[in-house]
Protein backbone atom coordinates (compact mmCIF):
# COMPACT_ATOMS: atom_id res chain seq x y z
CA UNK A 1 0.00 0.00 0.00
CA UNK A 2 2.95 2.77 -0.34
CA UNK A 3 1.43 4.10 -3.39
CA UNK A 4 -1.16 5.62 -1.25
CA UNK A 5 1.34 7.38 1.09
CA UNK A 6 1.18 10.90 0.97
CA UNK A 7 4.42 12.58 0.94
CA UNK A 8 2.99 15.76 2.43
CA UNK A 9 1.71 16.04 6.45
CA UNK A 10 0.03 19.22 8.29
CA UNK A 11 1.12 18.43 11.46
CA UNK A 12 0.18 14.77 12.00
CA UNK A 13 -2.85 14.88 9.37
CA UNK A 14 -1.93 13.55 6.01
CA UNK A 15 -2.39 16.04 3.10
CA UNK A 16 -3.79 14.36 -0.47
CA UNK A 17 -3.23 18.24 -2.43
CA UNK A 18 -0.62 20.29 -2.80
CA UNK A 19 -0.93 23.03 0.05
CA UNK A 20 -0.85 25.77 -2.43
CA UNK A 21 -0.55 25.90 -6.15
CA UNK A 22 2.79 25.18 -7.93
CA UNK A 23 4.52 28.47 -9.30
CA UNK A 24 4.86 28.77 -13.08
CA UNK A 25 6.71 31.56 -14.48
CA UNK A 26 4.77 34.02 -16.96
CA UNK A 27 4.13 32.61 -20.22
CA UNK A 28 6.17 29.12 -19.33
CA UNK A 29 2.98 27.36 -21.56
CA UNK A 30 2.81 30.04 -24.47
CA UNK A 31 5.46 27.80 -27.13
CA UNK A 32 3.27 24.20 -26.29
CA UNK A 33 -0.21 26.66 -26.77
CA UNK A 34 1.09 28.17 -29.96
CA UNK A 35 2.77 24.66 -30.91
CA UNK A 36 -0.76 22.99 -30.65
CA UNK A 37 -2.21 26.18 -32.54
CA UNK A 38 -0.25 25.53 -35.35
CA UNK A 39 -1.10 22.04 -35.33
CA UNK A 40 -4.67 22.38 -35.52
CA UNK A 41 -3.64 24.96 -38.45
CA UNK A 42 -1.63 22.23 -40.17
CA UNK A 43 -5.05 20.52 -39.89
CA UNK A 44 -6.94 23.18 -42.13
CA UNK A 45 -4.13 22.85 -44.57
CA UNK A 46 -4.08 18.76 -44.54
CA UNK A 47 -8.33 19.20 -46.14
CA UNK A 48 -7.71 22.26 -48.41
CA UNK A 49 -4.43 19.67 -49.80
CA UNK A 50 -6.94 17.08 -50.19
CA UNK A 51 -9.36 18.70 -51.90
CA UNK A 52 -6.95 19.82 -54.41
CA UNK A 53 -5.61 16.36 -55.03
CA UNK A 54 -9.44 15.53 -55.64
CA UNK A 55 -10.44 18.14 -57.70
CA UNK A 56 -6.56 18.64 -59.70
CA UNK A 57 -7.81 16.71 -62.75
CA UNK A 58 -11.55 18.40 -62.68
CA UNK A 59 -10.85 20.95 -65.60
CA UNK A 60 -14.22 21.53 -67.17
CA UNK A 61 -12.71 22.03 -70.38
CA UNK A 62 -10.64 24.94 -68.55
CA UNK A 63 -7.19 25.41 -68.75
CA UNK A 64 -5.08 22.71 -66.79
CA UNK A 65 -1.84 23.54 -64.38
CA UNK A 66 0.50 22.96 -67.78
CA UNK A 67 -1.08 26.08 -69.65
CA UNK A 68 -1.17 28.24 -66.50
CA UNK A 69 1.47 27.85 -64.50
CA UNK A 70 4.83 29.50 -64.76
CA UNK A 71 7.79 27.95 -63.05
CA UNK A 72 10.27 30.86 -62.97
CA UNK A 73 7.72 33.05 -61.32
CA UNK A 74 6.95 30.06 -58.05
CA UNK A 75 11.02 29.80 -58.13
CA UNK A 76 11.00 33.14 -57.99
CA UNK A 77 8.24 33.35 -55.03
CA UNK A 78 9.93 30.43 -53.33
CA UNK A 79 13.34 31.85 -53.26
CA UNK A 80 11.65 35.11 -51.32
CA UNK A 81 9.99 33.07 -48.95
CA UNK A 82 13.30 30.83 -48.26
CA UNK A 83 14.86 34.10 -47.97
CA UNK A 84 12.99 35.75 -45.02
CA UNK A 85 13.08 32.39 -43.09
CA UNK A 86 17.01 32.76 -42.76
CA UNK A 87 16.38 36.40 -42.05
CA UNK A 88 13.98 35.67 -39.42
CA UNK A 89 16.22 33.10 -37.95
CA UNK A 90 19.17 35.78 -37.77
CA UNK A 91 16.07 38.44 -36.13
CA UNK A 92 15.99 35.42 -33.34
CA UNK A 93 20.03 34.91 -33.15
CA UNK A 94 20.11 39.20 -32.81
CA UNK A 95 17.34 38.73 -30.00
CA UNK A 96 19.57 36.30 -27.84
CA UNK A 97 22.03 38.30 -28.12
CA UNK A 98 20.02 41.07 -26.38
CA UNK A 99 20.75 43.48 -29.44
CA UNK A 100 17.96 45.23 -30.18
CA UNK A 101 19.28 47.56 -33.15
CA UNK A 102 19.83 44.34 -35.35
CA UNK A 103 17.06 42.38 -34.40
CA UNK A 104 14.94 45.45 -36.00
CA UNK A 105 17.01 45.24 -38.65
CA UNK A 106 16.51 41.36 -39.85
CA UNK A 107 13.01 42.40 -38.49
CA UNK A 108 12.44 44.76 -41.19
CA UNK A 109 14.22 42.78 -44.11
CA UNK A 110 11.90 39.28 -43.46
CA UNK A 111 8.47 41.77 -44.02
CA UNK A 112 10.34 42.47 -47.07
CA UNK A 113 10.64 39.86 -48.10
CA UNK A 114 7.54 38.84 -47.11
CA UNK A 115 5.85 41.42 -48.59
CA UNK A 116 7.87 40.54 -52.25
CA UNK A 117 6.23 36.91 -51.90
CA UNK A 118 2.83 38.41 -51.34
CA UNK A 119 3.50 40.75 -54.51
CA UNK A 120 4.60 38.37 -56.56
CA UNK A 121 1.46 35.78 -55.86
CA UNK A 122 -1.15 38.81 -56.33
CA UNK A 123 0.52 39.41 -59.39
CA UNK A 124 -0.03 35.60 -60.44
CA UNK A 125 -3.29 35.20 -59.49
CA UNK A 126 -4.32 38.41 -61.03
CA UNK A 127 -2.34 37.35 -64.30
CA UNK A 128 -4.08 33.98 -64.14
CA UNK A 129 -7.45 35.81 -63.45
CA UNK A 130 -6.97 38.24 -66.57
CA UNK A 131 -6.31 34.88 -68.88
CA UNK A 132 -9.59 34.05 -68.07
CA UNK A 133 -8.83 31.49 -65.51
CA UNK A 134 -11.00 32.55 -62.38
CA UNK A 135 -11.93 30.55 -59.06
CA UNK A 136 -15.38 30.04 -60.76
CA UNK A 137 -14.20 28.45 -64.04
CA UNK A 138 -13.22 24.57 -62.52
CA UNK A 139 -13.02 22.65 -59.21
CA UNK A 140 -9.08 22.39 -60.08
CA UNK A 141 -8.78 26.10 -60.42
CA UNK A 142 -11.16 26.65 -57.32
CA UNK A 143 -9.19 24.66 -54.95
CA UNK A 144 -6.02 25.96 -56.25
CA UNK A 145 -7.26 29.93 -55.66
CA UNK A 146 -8.62 28.23 -52.10
CA UNK A 147 -5.22 26.46 -51.27
CA UNK A 148 -2.58 28.59 -52.17
CA UNK A 149 -4.69 31.83 -51.24
CA UNK A 150 -5.26 30.56 -47.60
CA UNK A 151 -1.06 30.39 -47.17
CA UNK A 152 -1.15 34.25 -48.81
CA UNK A 153 -3.73 35.03 -46.17
CA UNK A 154 -1.77 33.29 -43.51
CA UNK A 155 2.01 35.45 -44.59
CA UNK A 156 -0.64 38.67 -45.00
CA UNK A 157 -1.65 38.15 -41.27
CA UNK A 158 1.97 37.42 -40.28
CA UNK A 159 3.73 40.74 -42.12
CA UNK A 160 0.81 42.29 -39.94
CA UNK A 161 1.49 41.17 -37.13
CA UNK A 162 6.04 41.11 -37.98
CA UNK A 163 5.00 44.86 -38.06
CA UNK A 164 3.00 45.03 -34.79
CA UNK A 165 6.24 43.34 -33.15
CA UNK A 166 8.30 45.77 -34.49
CA UNK A 167 6.39 48.26 -32.98
CA UNK A 168 6.61 47.01 -29.65
CA UNK A 169 10.33 45.96 -30.11
CA UNK A 170 10.96 49.83 -30.58
CA UNK A 171 9.41 50.94 -27.82
CA UNK A 172 9.22 48.56 -25.26
CA UNK A 173 12.70 46.82 -26.47
CA UNK A 174 13.49 43.26 -25.57
CA UNK A 175 11.54 42.15 -22.72
CA UNK A 176 10.46 38.56 -21.89
CA UNK A 177 7.05 39.52 -23.25
CA UNK A 178 8.06 40.51 -26.50
CA UNK A 179 10.99 37.95 -26.80
CA UNK A 180 8.16 35.49 -26.30
CA UNK A 181 5.85 36.69 -29.42
CA UNK A 182 8.93 36.76 -31.75
CA UNK A 183 9.41 33.33 -30.63
CA UNK A 184 5.47 32.67 -31.47
CA UNK A 185 6.02 34.45 -34.64
CA UNK A 186 8.77 32.35 -35.63
CA UNK A 187 7.23 29.48 -35.32
CA UNK A 188 4.34 30.73 -36.88
CA UNK A 189 6.75 32.25 -40.17
CA UNK A 190 8.95 29.26 -40.48
CA UNK A 191 5.20 26.83 -40.09
CA UNK A 192 4.27 29.03 -43.35
CA UNK A 193 7.63 27.93 -45.11
CA UNK A 194 6.89 24.41 -44.48
CA UNK A 195 3.59 24.54 -45.83
CA UNK A 196 4.90 26.04 -48.76
CA UNK A 197 7.06 23.11 -49.76
CA UNK A 198 3.71 21.16 -50.17
CA UNK A 199 2.56 23.80 -52.16
CA UNK A 200 5.02 24.23 -54.43
CA UNK A 201 5.97 20.58 -54.86
CA UNK A 202 2.31 19.18 -54.95
CA UNK A 203 0.71 22.32 -56.63
CA UNK A 204 3.11 23.83 -58.68
CA UNK A 205 5.64 21.37 -59.42
CA UNK A 206 3.51 17.71 -59.79
CA UNK A 207 0.82 20.02 -61.95
CA UNK A 208 3.68 20.63 -64.54
CA UNK A 209 5.62 17.32 -64.21
CA UNK A 210 2.73 14.85 -64.70
CA UNK B 1 -3.38 3.95 6.89
CA UNK B 2 -1.12 0.80 8.02
CA UNK B 3 1.96 2.19 6.08
CA UNK B 4 1.41 5.49 8.03
CA UNK B 5 4.70 6.53 9.47
CA UNK B 6 6.21 6.09 12.71
CA UNK B 7 7.87 9.36 12.33
CA UNK B 8 5.36 11.50 10.13
CA UNK B 9 7.06 14.61 10.84
CA UNK B 10 10.73 13.13 9.63
CA UNK B 11 9.53 12.03 6.65
CA UNK B 12 7.94 15.59 5.55
CA UNK B 13 11.45 17.13 5.45
CA UNK B 14 13.14 14.21 3.88
CA UNK B 15 9.88 14.42 1.02
CA UNK B 16 9.95 18.05 0.93
CA UNK B 17 13.60 17.77 -0.08
CA UNK B 18 13.17 15.44 -2.77
CA UNK B 19 10.22 17.78 -4.05
CA UNK B 20 12.86 20.43 -4.08
CA UNK B 21 15.41 18.71 -5.75
CA UNK B 22 13.33 17.37 -8.32
CA UNK B 23 11.83 21.07 -8.96
CA UNK B 24 14.93 22.68 -9.46
CA UNK B 25 15.52 19.79 -12.08
CA UNK B 26 12.93 20.85 -13.93
CA UNK B 27 13.19 24.24 -14.38
CA UNK B 28 16.14 23.54 -16.64
CA UNK B 29 13.78 21.95 -18.75
CA UNK B 30 11.83 24.65 -19.30
CA UNK B 31 15.08 26.66 -21.48
CA UNK B 32 13.89 28.15 -24.57
CA UNK B 33 15.09 26.56 -28.09
CA UNK B 34 16.99 28.88 -30.05
CA UNK B 35 19.53 27.88 -32.72
CA UNK B 36 22.85 28.89 -33.50
CA UNK B 37 24.53 30.77 -36.55
CA UNK B 38 25.69 27.09 -38.25
CA UNK B 39 22.36 25.30 -37.53
CA UNK B 40 20.57 28.10 -39.50
CA UNK B 41 23.03 28.11 -42.53
CA UNK B 42 23.21 24.10 -41.98
CA UNK B 43 19.13 24.15 -43.05
CA UNK B 44 18.95 27.10 -45.51
CA UNK B 45 21.80 25.95 -47.50
CA UNK B 46 19.98 22.27 -47.62
CA UNK B 47 16.66 23.85 -48.20
CA UNK B 48 18.37 26.22 -51.44
CA UNK B 49 19.44 22.28 -52.86
CA UNK B 50 16.43 20.60 -51.93
CA UNK B 51 14.27 23.61 -53.67
CA UNK B 52 17.17 24.11 -56.71
CA UNK B 53 17.47 19.95 -57.47
CA UNK B 54 13.24 20.13 -58.03
CA UNK B 55 12.69 23.13 -60.10
CA UNK B 56 15.90 21.89 -61.86
CA UNK B 57 14.34 18.65 -63.08
CA UNK B 58 10.88 19.60 -63.75
CA UNK B 59 12.20 22.56 -65.79
CA UNK B 60 14.57 20.34 -67.58
CA UNK B 61 12.61 17.58 -67.82
CA UNK B 62 15.89 15.78 -67.75
CA UNK B 63 14.00 12.61 -65.92
CA UNK B 64 10.73 10.45 -67.22
CA UNK B 65 7.90 11.67 -65.66
CA UNK B 66 7.63 8.77 -62.89
CA UNK B 67 11.42 8.89 -61.85
CA UNK B 68 10.95 12.91 -61.71
CA UNK B 69 7.10 12.94 -59.57
CA UNK B 70 9.41 10.55 -57.00
CA UNK B 71 12.29 12.33 -56.93
CA UNK B 72 10.54 15.34 -55.77
CA UNK B 73 8.12 13.92 -53.73
CA UNK B 74 10.83 12.56 -51.63
CA UNK B 75 12.99 15.67 -51.95
CA UNK B 76 9.82 17.71 -50.17
CA UNK B 77 9.85 15.27 -47.59
CA UNK B 78 13.22 15.44 -46.74
CA UNK B 79 13.20 19.45 -46.68
CA UNK B 80 10.00 19.60 -44.46
CA UNK B 81 12.10 17.34 -42.12
CA UNK B 82 15.23 20.09 -42.67
CA UNK B 83 13.11 22.53 -42.00
CA UNK B 84 11.75 21.26 -38.80
CA UNK B 85 14.68 20.29 -37.22
CA UNK B 86 17.02 23.10 -37.79
CA UNK B 87 14.41 26.30 -37.99
CA UNK B 88 11.49 25.12 -35.56
CA UNK B 89 13.95 22.99 -33.66
CA UNK B 90 11.83 20.36 -33.27
CA UNK B 91 13.28 17.57 -30.70
CA UNK B 92 12.48 14.96 -28.56
CA UNK B 93 13.06 16.92 -25.72
CA UNK B 94 11.46 20.29 -26.23
CA UNK B 95 8.09 21.44 -24.01
CA UNK B 96 9.02 17.76 -21.99
CA UNK B 97 7.71 15.86 -25.04
CA UNK B 98 4.87 17.21 -25.74
CA UNK B 99 5.80 19.38 -28.80
CA UNK B 100 7.08 15.60 -30.56
CA UNK B 101 3.73 14.05 -29.42
CA UNK B 102 1.17 16.44 -31.13
CA UNK B 103 3.32 16.54 -34.06
CA UNK B 104 3.23 12.88 -34.10
CA UNK B 105 0.12 13.13 -33.56
CA UNK B 106 -0.89 15.57 -36.46
CA UNK B 107 1.29 13.52 -39.03
CA UNK B 108 -0.93 10.66 -38.41
CA UNK B 109 -4.04 12.88 -38.82
CA UNK B 110 -2.75 14.66 -41.92
CA UNK B 111 -2.31 11.09 -43.27
CA UNK B 112 -5.14 10.01 -42.85
CA UNK B 113 -7.08 12.84 -44.04
CA UNK B 114 -4.75 12.77 -47.94
CA UNK B 115 -4.74 9.36 -48.01
CA UNK B 116 -8.42 8.81 -47.50
CA UNK B 117 -9.98 11.58 -49.15
CA UNK B 118 -7.83 11.00 -52.88
CA UNK B 119 -8.52 6.76 -52.16
CA UNK B 120 -12.29 7.57 -51.91
CA UNK B 121 -12.68 9.93 -54.34
CA UNK B 122 -10.76 7.99 -57.01
CA UNK B 123 -12.87 5.38 -56.78
CA UNK B 124 -16.09 7.73 -56.92
CA UNK B 125 -14.84 9.15 -60.32
CA UNK B 126 -13.95 5.75 -61.56
CA UNK B 127 -17.61 4.55 -60.76
CA UNK B 128 -19.37 7.88 -61.94
CA UNK B 129 -21.96 7.45 -64.43
CA UNK B 130 -20.55 9.01 -67.71
CA UNK B 131 -21.95 12.55 -67.75
CA UNK B 132 -21.29 13.37 -71.17
CA UNK B 133 -21.04 11.47 -74.13
CA UNK B 134 -17.78 12.56 -74.92
CA UNK B 135 -16.88 10.74 -71.45
CA UNK B 136 -18.61 7.35 -72.03
CA UNK B 137 -16.95 7.55 -75.18
CA UNK B 138 -13.20 7.40 -73.40
CA UNK B 139 -14.85 5.01 -70.50
CA UNK B 140 -16.40 2.78 -72.35
CA UNK B 141 -14.73 2.63 -75.36
CA UNK B 142 -18.23 3.15 -77.60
Amino acid sequence: MSTTTPSLYDGDRPLFHLPEEPHHPDGHSTALGFWLYLMSDCLIFAALFAMYATASYSFAGGPGPKELFELPLVALNTAMLLFSSITYGFAMLMMAKGNKGSTLLWLGITGLFGAAFLSIELYEFSHLIHEGATPQSSAFLSSFFTLVGTHGLHVTVGIIWLITLMVQVARKGLIPANRRRLMCLSMFWHFLDVVWIGVFTFVYLMGVAR
Amino acid sequence: MSATPTHPHEHAVADHHGHDGHHGHDDHGHEEPHGSFKGYMIGFVLSVILTAIPFALVMTGALDKNTTIVAIFAMAVVQIFVHMVYFLHMNLKTEGGWSMLALIFTIVFVLITLAGSIWVMYHMNTNMMPMTPRQAATQFGG
